[in-house]
């Protein structure tokens, strides 16, 4: 059975990177490109794992992910977070509130591949 | 340091002022305790007549009337002041530091 | 009967006659002749004003009523007066030295010339007068009503009402005419005076006569008359003990505390020796004035029908016998009593209104408009025309207010009660009063403390209940406020049984007492409060009597007694005693002559300076309201408390100036750290996210072999438009980096306005997006001197942002040009939406973005322009209220070449400089 991701990102071109090498590796993938009904688009599609950028239009992907920690539904949902502010002080937030996953941009293809199969083991 | 003190005994015409001005502060308490005679005679229980009442409280009136008049004229007014005993001067203990 | 028409005139011919004497008075006092006018007999007279209508009419009624209990409310006052070296002495001297005007202004005086003060006695003076100033009106239209019989009145005396209106209105004219004629600082009124003192004569004269009339005309002799008296309907001789106290207390008190009674006996006072002549003069009249009470109230009782009004007995009983010419006098004895009382009452509620409320109401107002105008030339003449003003608003106000009362209350009530009401109402001030100037304790929040509690207890117990149940619900007078048994009006406590009015004058003097000690025991005065309570307390040791013949050697005697102070007992000795041996006196006291207190200076001075010892002997010689000893204490404790104050001020400040100063640095740090932080955190994401973008595909396009041709050429196009897009950014940063440092040097050229906006549209569309620009290439045919690319960028910029973000479905600029002042003025306005009014200034700082919409910048654009526009000594600014989104520019027409180092100022975006390096 696929699993399924979503890409919260609004950066077009970042999104259609993703996409492609991860549908190559046999995910299905979906993508969301704002903030504020980012939390709607994942209880609609429960995906299997969720790729969250940082800073979105209209809401924080910290936010974002602080509701999911607080839902039960969600408390166990799979998280990578992408940041392209390199601060340690992001990292450390976002594993406070409990980030599955934290990478920097710009990332390696193969460490987010990497990441997602560590983070949904067959 | 204090000012030193007044002489023990005073001549005659002090004197007679001093007593003059005990007097008249002493008028208006007479002028009380008669005036609430009455009160006193009346609570007997037996009503004394209106007529020796008005008498009576018009006879004080008019004995107060001519002790004031005759004090006026015993007071000398020179020597009104300085004869009140001077406050105790506050203490420095309550200043604010 | 007479017939009404006599009546007006003969009250219009003593009314006039009252005028007549008072403006001679006036004037005789004006041209220095009025010596006749401050005599003690005056003065003795113009003390009846204690005599009102309430006496001249309602004692007899009174007495019909509850026998002998009228004499207290002349009981009291005599032994005041008797006892005058008590109290009234001290009152007197007090209201000399410090010119106190009234009631008011000595309790407020006392008490650190507190304002709260003399407002709340001031409202409290006219609360408790106006019912009997309301009785005075009423007792005038019931004498005439009387006289005239009902049916028979006529214009302009049509009813009751018009009477009383009109005898207000007379009583208003009068006292406005004689009672603010002039400002005068002592605020004597000879005039007033001597029309209240005969006034004073008529109503006694008129008592009398209708006393003799029915002693020895109806009763023919005393034996006879005491017999009637005796067997009449009045009850025997069994008063009620505690009623007789407490009135003869209280209206001892009020008769020190009325302000109309404190405006005779104080503030009228010529000279403190009429107060002796008064002593014994004053009871005198008190007693003849109540003598024949109780045979007119007898008689009237015996002959008038029953049913009529004992109140009017002074008059209605000659009228029944016939005596009209007697009956005449009686009328005119009561007219005087009212008129001279509500003449003097409203003198001096109008002389506490005006001092307490209005001035210094208008003086706050005034203050507040234009502040330390008062010291300006013309403001005394000004307060002075305001205060006559005020006096004369405040007598016609006190008027109406009694008319009003008069009319309101339907004049009902028996004269007696309203008259005892308005007298506990003034006994509430008699606490501070006394407290006041015998003990140097009584602090301002305790007399106010006092007089609230004291006229909250009248009011609820007094005043409200006297209204029966018009005010105060039949409930609350049964079962108490709240339904609380204990708050019963009639019995505080629980303690039922008492005397409706002695139960108020015990609770209400004996609260307001125990509030003003306690709370006196416990506050602390100010310097100001303590100062005047030594003047007011020991105003005997520090004042000299007006005479000063006692001058000399007392005199002398406290200058001993201070040069013993500062010289040491022995020195000072010594010195007085050669004095007075060069003087040939024995003794140690010599004459002071101005040769020997020039030598006691000198003396002084050598162990105090010479001003201070100036100060002193003139103190002492002068007349110093306080000892020099009370003064350099108070100044000295003054002193220290200000040192005092003033080192944990000095302290303080530097303290918190420190504080302010580690506030503002840390701040500006911290500022300096977020903003840096801030920066770097967007530089970082403006980097990093088309850097993203390049390596995910350039991964992508390595990796993935197979891939057909089309999708080849999209990842390598992305991977182009990320790296100009990078490029781009940074050739922005560096420009940003380049100008905020100053380091840009300015190509100056001439060049037309016009030609640099034609360059810029043209490059701005170039890229196609559909834009219609609207301009006027004349408006903008001007030459400028500047650097012209710079300015160009600008516009460009301008602009490329109407296009990205102008909303309209026909998106459209003006771009209008003008000239102001040797500058340039181009407006660039779209028919958007605009930027909201929040973000107006936040769009020039550096990364912002309004919309979500990816416009492809970093948000540098316009701090850029910013920038530039600074460095060309011009200005760029959103220009609100445009009905869309605009942006005004405005430059010289010639630029100055600041040069690359001097930076000029740049907005308060820029406070923080940031370091070049992170840029680049």
């Amino acid at each position: 059975m696929t699993k399924s991701v979503l890409i919260i990102e609004d950066e077009p071109n970042i999104v259609e990177a993703i996409r492609f090498f991860l549908i190559r590796d046999g995910w299905q993938v979906a993508s969301h490109g704002t903030g504020d009904d980012a939390l709607e688009a994942i209880r609609a599609q429960a995906p299997d794992l969720v790729i969250l950028d940082v800073m979105l239009p209209g809401r924080s992907g910290m936010d974002i992910l602080a509701d999911l920690r607080a839902d039960p539904a969600t408390v166990a949902l799979p998280v990578l977070m992408l940041t392209a502010r390199g601060q340690a002080r992001d990292r450390d937030l976002a594993e406070r509130m409990g980030v599955s996953r934290f990478m920097t941009k710009p990332f390696s293809n193969a460490e987010v591949l990497d990441a997602l199969r560590q983070l949904m083991p067959d | 340091m204090r000012p030193p003190a007044p002489p023990l005994f005073l001549e005659r015409r002090s004197y007679r002022q001093r007593r003059v001005r005990d007097a008249a502060r002493l008028l208006p308490l007479l002028g009380v305790v008669l005036w609430l005679m009455p009160l006193m005679f009346a609570a007997d229980g037996d009503p004394a007549p209106t007529s020796r009442a008005m008498i009576y409280i018009f006879g004080v009136w008019l004995g107060l009337i001519a002790a004031a008049a005759a004090l006026t004229l015993g007071l000398d007014p020179a020597t009104d002041d300085s004869a009140q005993p001077a406050d105790t001067p506050e203490t420095t203990a309550d200043r604010p530091d | 009967m007479a017939t009404m028409n006599i009546l007006v005139a003969v009250c219009l011919a003593y009314v006039a006659l009252l005028f007549g004497v008072a403006f001679l008075a006036e004037r005789a006092a004006r041209n220095g002749r009025g010596g006749w006018l401050s005599s003690p007999v005056v003065y003795t007279l113009s003390l009846s004003i204690y005599c009102t209508a309430w006496t001249f009419y309602g004692a007899v009624g009174y007495a019909a009523r509850s026998g002998l209990e009228y004499l207290t409310i002349y009981l009291g006052p005599t032994l005041v007066m008797v006892g005058w070296w008590w109290g009234l002495r001290k009152l007197v001297r007090i209201g000399r030295t410090q010119r106190i005007t009234s009631v008011a202004d000595l309790i407020s005086s006392r008490y650190g010339k507190s304002g709260a003060l003399a407002v709340v006695v001031t409202l409290l003076a006219i609360l408790g007068s106006t019912p009997y100033i309301a009785l005075q009106l009423q007792s005038v239209t019931l004498s005439f009503a009387a006289f005239a019989g009902e049916d028979s009145l006529t214009p302009p005396f049509g009813d009751r009402n018009a009477t009383a209106f009109w005898v207000a209105v007379g009583l208003a004219l009068f006292t406005i005419l004689f009672g603010t004629r002039n400002l005068d600082v002592n605020e004597r009124h000879p005039g007033v005076v001597i029309a209240i003192a005969l006034e004073a004569v008529v109503k006694l004269c008129a008592l009398l006569a209708v006393g003799v009339f029915v002693v020895w005309g109806l009763a023919g002799g005393v034996p006879q008359m005491l017999a009637r008296i005796d067997a009449s309907a009045l009850t025997a001789f069994q008063p009620d003990g505690g009623r007789w106290v407490a009135l003869t207390f209280v209206s001892a008190a009020a008769f020190l505390t009325l302000p109309r009674m404190f405006q005779v006996l104080v503030v009228e006072n010529a000279d403190e020796r009429h107060l002796r002549t008064a002593s014994w003069a004053f009871p005198a009249y008190l007693m003849a004035m109540s003598l024949f009470v109780v045979p007119i109230a007898v008689t009237g009782l015996e002959l008038m029908p029953a049913g009529s009004n004992p109140d009017l007995f002074v008059l209605t009983l000659p009228l029944s016998q016939g005596r009209e010419g007697l009956a005449m006098l009686s009328f005119i004895g009561g007219f005087s009593s009212a008129t001279s009382m509500v003449i003097v009452a409203s003198i001096a509620l109008s002389t506490m209104v005006s001092n307490h409320i209005v001035v210094p109401l208008w003086l706050w107002l005034r203050g507040d408009q234009e502040q330390g105008a008062l010291g300006a030339p013309g403001a005394g003449g000004d307060l002075r025309q305001l205060v006559l003003l005020a006096r004369r608003l405040s007598i016609a106000g006190v008027l109406a207010l009694g008319y009003l009362y008069f009319r309101l209350s339907g004049g009902g009530a028996a004269l007696a009660a309203i008259g005892l009401i308005s007298f506990v109402a003034v006994a509430q001030f008699l606490p501070a009063l006394l407290g006041g100037i015998f003990w140097r304790g009584a602090t301002r929040t305790g007399a106010l403390t006092g007089l609230c509690a004291g006229f909250v207890i009248w009011l609820y117990c007094l005043l409200l209940p006297s209204f029966g149940a018009g005010i105060l619900p039949q409930a609350v007078l049964e079962n108490g406020l709240f339904g609380l048994t204990w708050l019963r009006p009639e019995a505080l406590f629980g303690i039922a049984g008492l005397d409706p009015l002695v139960h108020a004058i015990l609770w209400s003097l004996g609260l307001n007492t125990l509030g003003f000690v306690i709370v006196s025991l416990a506050s602390f005065p100010t310097p100001l409060e303590r100062l005047q309570g030594a003047q007011f307390v020991n105003v005997f040791q520090h004042s000299q009597t007006a005479q000063g013949w006692s001058g000399g050697l007392a005199q002398t005697e406290d200058l001993m007694v201070m040069a013993q102070r500062i010289l040491g007992p022995a020195s000072a000795q010594d010195f007085f005693q050669a004095e007075a041996a060069r003087q040939g006196l024995k003794g140690y006291l010599p004459e002071p002559t101005p040769e020997f207190l020039q030598r006691l200076e000198r003396e002084l001075a050598g162990s105090m300076g010479a001003a201070t010892a100036h100060t002193m002997v003139a103190q002492s010689m002068g007349r110093a309201m306080v000892s020099v000893d009370d003064l350099m204490r108070v100044a000295d404790e003054t002193q220290q408390m200000i040192e005092y104050q003033g080192q944990l001020e000095v302290k303080s400040t530097e303290l918190a100036r420190t504080a302010r100063q580690l506030r503002a640095a840390n701040e500006s740090l911290t500022q300096i750290s977020v903003q840096k932080d801030a920066f770097l955190s967007q530089i970082s994401h403006e980097l990093r996210t088309p850097m993203t973008s390049i390596r995910a595909f350039s991964e992508i396009l390595r990796d993935s072999g197979g891939m057909d041709e089309a999708a080849r050429q999209k990842y390598a196009g992305i991977i182009h438009s990320e790296a100009i897009r990078l490029t781009r950014l940074l050739d922005d940063l560096l420009d940003l980096s380049v100008l905020e440092n100053g380091q840009v040097s300015l190509n100056l050229r001439e060049g037309r306005l016009s030609d640099v906006i034609d360059q810029a549209i043209a490059a701005a569309t170039a890229a196609g997006t559909p834009l219609a620009i609207r301009r006027n290439p004349l408006a903008a045919a001007i030459t400028l001197c500047t650097d012209l690319d710079r300015l160009v960028q600008v516009f460009i910029n301008l602009i490329a942002n109407a296009q990205k973000y102008c909303d309209a479905p026909r998106p459209e600029l003006t771009i209008a040009v003008s000239v102001r002042r040797g500058r340039a003025i181009i407006d660039f306005v779209d028919n958007g939406k605009g930027v909201p009014r929040a973000q107006q200034e936040m769009i020039f700082q550096k990364f912002a973005r309004v919309s979500d919409m990816k416009a492809g910048g970093a948000g540098l654009g316009l701090a850029i322009c910013r920038e530039i526009m600074a460095r060309l000594g011009g200005t760029i600014a959103y220009l609100p209220g445009q009905g869309g989104g605009a942006f005004r520019v405005t430059l010289p027409l010639r630029a100055a070449d600041t040069g690359p180092d001097r930076r000029p100022d740049r907005g308060p975006d820029h406070a923080v400089d940031l370091p070049a390096e992170p840029l680049v």
